[in-house]
């Protein structure tokens, strides 16, 4: 279905990653935001609490992350499309409630912009050091779905995408910008609403008594959505539970919800991934890359273009699911992959895991603070091919 | 040109990080090029220092932070004394002449041009308007943007009612800029 028209603020703008994530999710359609702000997402909320009454929704500004994270569940099960918004010690604290997301399979965006951890490390300065924590952060058994975008355009776009992922397979989304794309200007151009695809919740035409809110077929493992006020008799609960929502705490009953959960993503990682490839084929060394950093990887990427080395730059738009199965086709046709990350080791390690030895792996680490320099990345590549 | 690095700075409350935004804005929105435009982000108050990073390029740009700056604008000595030994050889620096002086060397070919930014915008009337004659006076003495684009740039950036006054001052930077630089 197309965007609604007041939510989206058509035009060509110069506008930071923040502002432009906001506005994305405003023409996404969100309606409901509770946040507890934090440097460098502030701007975030700032701006949609300015621009929620015009547009006709509720932003709420909560006593801590903790209810911030679980008011927005509150909002989707009341009908909205709902984000949250923080970075580092803020998402830690999220954590509990986003495996409440993840076993009620409440549809939501948790916006991560990365800061230098841990603790409360470098509030004003990037990283990319919560890449495992969105993966593996809350307990238990679950996939996520994490969006990298590496330019304001991109925080709208994706924002846009990030929400349509979280409605259609009902399953936490993260948003991981970075201090970076949060707070650089850039052109941001924002298409008319009816250029704009939402993708509406998956609400059960069900009769109250017929609806059970977890039921589900082999061929769709998403289960239809309602909301509170609709009629139907509901209970949602963070404990293992039955199609009907009530608990049903048995060996079988979790093996049943638990397997859906995961499977329900790993099953249809295909539909899901999303990578951007630049002169792969035919490549000795592939550059692998993410978020602020696949931009840097870029310039590295063109100067070793320039001394005469084949590389390519395979960039992750999304990074969970990770793009396993194209990552393993072509370890076989290369010597090695360069990761840079602004972190000391997280994406990569899913590289090698997928790699598997049949090409070697090169890290480019940084502990964060600020952005690579491109020489650095380019002295690995050459590194790489010798 | 290929890629031309700004770095825009002064104090807090001199309009430091709007004279780079529309600098960067007018580039990207009404000259069709790519500008990424990075603000220093840190515990800023009025009178302490302030700066603003702007990339502008005929192609995409990758990497974000200015590094050696091609072009200085400079609205305060401590940005001078900072900045000074980031500027290319051959570089341009474009400094309020009433609170900048130049007293050391420049690097390798570089040229300083300087202008009464706070005394022009005094005159017009309100001294708020200072960093809009310095984007007129970066933009005369440069010619990396069109006068075109970097009336439209101002005209949608500053609140409405004070289009004029900024549009003036606009001016009067611009007309200094071009008779010095001799453009």
């Amino acid at each position: 279905m197309q965007a609604d028209p007041k939510g989206v603020l058509t035009g060509i703008h110069f506008m930071d990653g923040d502002h432009a994530a906001c506005e994305g999710a405003l023409a996404a359609g969100c309606r409901f935001v509770a946040g507890y702000p934090i440097t460098p997402s502030t701007e975030i909320v700032e701006r949609f609490a300015a621009r929620i009454p015009t547009v006709g929704g509720v932003f709420i500004q909560m006593e801590d992350e903790l209810a911030a994270s679980i008011a927005i569940q509150g909002g989707a099960w009341g009908g909205k499309k709902v984000m949250s918004v923080s970075s580092g010690p803020g998402i830690s604290l999220m954590m509990e409630h986003l495996g409440y997301a993840f076993i009620t399979e409440t549809p939501s965006v948790w916006v991560n912009v990365q800061r230098g951890g841990p603790s409360t490390g470098l509030p004003t300065q990037p990283a990319q050091a919560d890449m495992m924590q969105a993966k593996w952060g809350s307990h238990g058994d679950f996939e996520v779905i994490a969006l990298a975008p590496n330019s304001p355009q991109e925080c709208f776009d994706l924002m846009i995408t990030a929400f349509n992922l979280t409605e259609t397979w009902r399953v936490p989304v993260m948003f991981m910008m970075d201090e970076v794309v949060g707070h650089m200007t850039e052109r941001v151009e924002i298409p008319p609403p009816e250029k704009i695809e939402v993708v509406d919740r998956k609400w059960t035409t069900k009769k109250p008594g017929e609806y059970k809110p977890f039921e589900t077929t082999p061929e769709d493992p998403v289960p239809f959505m309602t909301k509170a006020g609709d009629g139907h008799r509901i209970h949602v609960t963070g404990l293992t539970h039955d199609e009907r929502g009530y608990p049903a705490m048995t060996v079988p009953a979790q093996d049943k919800l638990v397997k859906r959960l995961v499977y329900k993503i790993r099953d249809n990682a295909d539909k899901i991934v999303d990578v951007r490839e630049d002169g792969v084929e035919g490549a000795d060394v592939i550059v692998v890359s993410y978020g602020i950093t696949s931009r840097v990887a870029m310039a590295a990427v063109e100067q070793a273009r320039a001394k005469g080395i084949k590389v390519g730059h395979l960039r992750m738009v999304i990074c969970w699911p990770f793009p396993a199965k194209r990552i393993k086709e072509l370890a076989k046709k290369v010597k090695a992959f360069v990761v840079p990350e602004i972190n000391l080791g997280q994406m990569v390690l899913e590289v090698e895991r997928h790699v598997a030895g049949v090409a070697k792996v090169l890290h480019v680490g940084h502990a964060g603070g600020t952005v690579h320099e491109p020489d650095v990345i380019l002295e690995k590549i050459m590194e790489a091919v010798r | 040109m290929a890629k031309t690095e700004i770095r825009v700075g002064g104090l807090g409350g001199q309009g430091v990080i709007l004279c780079a935004s529309i600098i960067g804005k007018c580039a990207s929105i009404y000259e069709g090029k790519h500008a990424t435009l990075i603000q220093a982000f840190g515990p800023e108050a009025r009178g302490s220092a302030c700066s603003a990073q702007v990339t502008v390029s005929e192609d995409e740009i990758g990497y974000p932070y200015v590094k050696n700056p091609d072009i200085l604008v400079l609205m305060s000595q401590d940005a001078y004394t900072q900045f000074i030994p980031q500027l290319k050889p051959g570089g341009l620096v474009l400094y309020e002449e009433e609170l900048v002086s130049i007293d050391g060397k420049l690097p390798k070919g570089a040229k300083a041009v300087g202008i009464p930014a706070t005394r022009f915008a005094e005159e017009l009337g309100r001294r708020l308007v200072l960093n809009i004659v310095m984007v007129g006076f970066f933009a005369g003495a440069t010619n990396l943007v069109s006068w075109e684009s970097v009336e439209k740039a101002v005209k949608s950036s500053v609140p409405k009612g004070t289009e004029d006054l900024n549009l003036k001052a606009l001016k009067k930077g611009y007309d200094y800029g071009k008779e010095q630089a001799g453009n």
